[in-house]
């Protein structure tokens, strides 16, 4: 559905973008994630043809954005960084103003702006004016900006910004609702927003694609140590040799006292190899009582963090 | 476009700018009626005509001034540049609301002329061929104003740049009797977009004139696309 082959973006000395290339496919709801200035909303912008890319190609739907723009601008809904509002309209002109650029046709006109209001709560506040709207509610106004139209492709830079928890969750959850018809990318430096919502994930850092995958191939490729945690009783004594011996273990690290009478251990272990048990039995067999065995999940951010700086090794 | 120019016309008049336009044109209008027409019992009305295209220097900048700057500061362009619309469109939409309301403004000032004609017999031929020539002396200063618009995010600089490029236009006029260059003078002369409007003052619909002043917007307004399109292939 969306197509992004190569694409470099170059501001004079300063590459935003470089030869970045992925592809959507129809019906996804793909993460773009990295950090502020990674280059997140000038690929979008790209895409949705406000800015030129300086090479490469995005295409969406099979129609390329240079060669038939408005075939692709009719695809998209955009919502920008920054919502795109203007301050000194009501939700209602505004959002027939949209309606009217996006070729809506005016018999459906009224409805369809209903219908839109409906779906990310806004109903109450059509007869308002922008500039006296909370920013969340401005933040569902661009919202429901980009939904006008029906448009088969979503693309959503940083949607959750600057709205509560409790519209976090309704506006993550209106997103996967979106996604069931909609293609959707959506860009954000917030981890468990993409976790959450996204089924594939594409890290972006400095310009460059340094990820791309569905999250459980992320973890699992990053995820090549296994780490517990024990809680062990009593002093540290020889339990970090016979952790040591353990077949499996390749690191062992003393973390301290957490707990009077007790010390903590960080335990490595080769990739996809499960030693707990060999570690209880081990503990076992030197009379030492474990009253504690937490596996370290690698999160998403461990995953981002170690691409990120992996990245920042290479330069 | 029809959407565009819709828009803008609400972005007019639902704020002061339309208002004060107008007010500022009558009351300026009504300034030089009264000392060219009533005070001295002179049925010329084409005479405050002309006094009227001197004030378009100070008035059509504040008609101008937001037009493509403000999308930009408040990034609304990125609405408009990533609809089906296309940037011609959009761009003649934002002109032709400019020049909306420039037209309010004069067709409201007829009700001097049609004042005196209740009192007199006023020369409609002169006054009609004056409007003619002010509506496209004002449509090429909007196209002007609207390109000078487009290469700025603030509304003060554009605004300020229109106000001193106008200036410069009227007194291009003045300067060319006092060159001795006369290719200079030749160029000059060419952008002294004033001398065009004399013949309409005199009466007369002058072809090359208006060919000159449709050009002369066409020009700014194709700037102005050219000025944006330029700026998606470079900066942010």
């Amino acid at each position: 559905m969306i197509k992004v082959e190569n694409v470099t973006k170059r501001y004079g000395n300063k590459t935003a973008v470089d030869d970045v290339t992925f592809e959507v496919q129809k019906g996804e709801i793909v993460g773009f994630l990295g950090r502020n200035g990674a280059g997140k909303s000038t690929t979008m912008n790209i895409i949705t043809g406000y800015i030129s890319s300086t090479s490469g190609s995005a295409s969406v739907d099979g129609y390329d954005i240079l060669k038939s723009p408005l075939e692709v601008k009719k695809r998209i809904g955009y919502l920008p960084e920054q919502p795109p509002l203007y301050m000194d309209m009501t939700v209602r002109e505004y959002l027939s103003f949209v309606s009217d650029i996006k070729h809506v046709p005016g018999a459906k006109k009224t409805a369809h702006i209903g219908d839109v209001c409906d779906l990310v709560g806004i109903a109450d506040m059509r007869g308002r004016l922008i500039r006296n709207l909370s920013k969340g509610y401005k933040q569902r106004v661009g919202l429901a900006q980009a939904l006008i139209g029906n448009p088969e492709v979503l693309i959503l830079d940083e949607p959750t910004v600057g709205l509560d928890p409790r519209q976090i969750i309704e506006i993550r959850k209106l997103i996967k609702d979106l996604g069931k018809d909609h293609t959707v990318i959506l860009s954000s430096h917030i981890l468990p927003e993409v976790a959450d919502v996204c089924e594939r994930v594409i890290i972006i850092d400095k310009g460059k694609i340094v990820a791309q995958d569905t999250l459980e191939n992320l973890s699992s490729n990053v995820n090549e140590i296994t780490r517990l945690t024990l809680r062990i009783q009593g002093e540290e004594g020889n339990v970090r040799k016979t952790l040591r011996e353990v077949r499996g273990v390749r690191y062992v690290e003393v973390l301290g006292v957490k707990e009077a009478g007790t010390v903590d251990f960080l335990v490595e272990s080769e990739r996809n190899q499960d030693v707990r048990a060999d570690v209880f039995r081990a503990m076992v067999s030197l009379q030492r009582p474990v009253l504690m065995f937490r596996p370290m999940d690698v999160t998403l951010e461990d995953i981002f963090l170690q691409l990120t700086s992996q990245d920042k090794e290479d330069n | 476009m029809f959407a565009v120019w819709k828009r803008e016309m609400q972005s007019y008049f639902l704020s002061p700018i339309a208002y004060v336009f107008v007010a500022a044109f009558l009351g300026v209008c009504g300034y030089f009626f009264a000392f060219n027409n009533v005070a001295t019992y002179s049925a010329a009305f084409n005479s405050t005509m002309g006094n009227i295209a001197f004030v378009f220097m100070f008035l059509i900048p504040v008609l101008t001034m937001r037009l493509m700057s403000e999308d930009r500061r408040s990034k609304t362009d990125q609405l408009l540049l990533t609809a089906p619309v296309s940037l011609t469109q959009m761009v003649m939409g934002k002109y032709l609301a400019a020049v909306s309301v420039f037209t309010v403004a004069l067709l409201c000032s007829l009700i001097y002329p049609l004042a005196m004609a209740i009192f007199g017999n006023p020369a409609w031929g002169e006054i009609l061929t004056s409007y003619v020539g002010c509506f496209l002396l004002g449509a090429s200063l909007v196209a002007l104003g609207m390109f000078l618009s487009s290469l700025t995010d603030s509304q003060a600089i554009a605004a300020v740049t229109t106000l001193v490029v106008i200036m410069l236009l009227y007194v291009a006029n003045m300067m060319t009797p006092y060159l001795n260059i006369s290719w200079l003078s030749t160029i000059i002369s060419w952008f002294s977009i004033y001398s065009r409007y004399d013949p309409f003052y005199a009466g007369r619909l002058d072809l090359p004139a208006i060919i000159y002043f449709i050009s002369f917007s066409a020009v700014f307004v194709f700037l102005t696309i050219r000025t944006v399109e330029k700026r998606r292939w470079s900066e942010g």
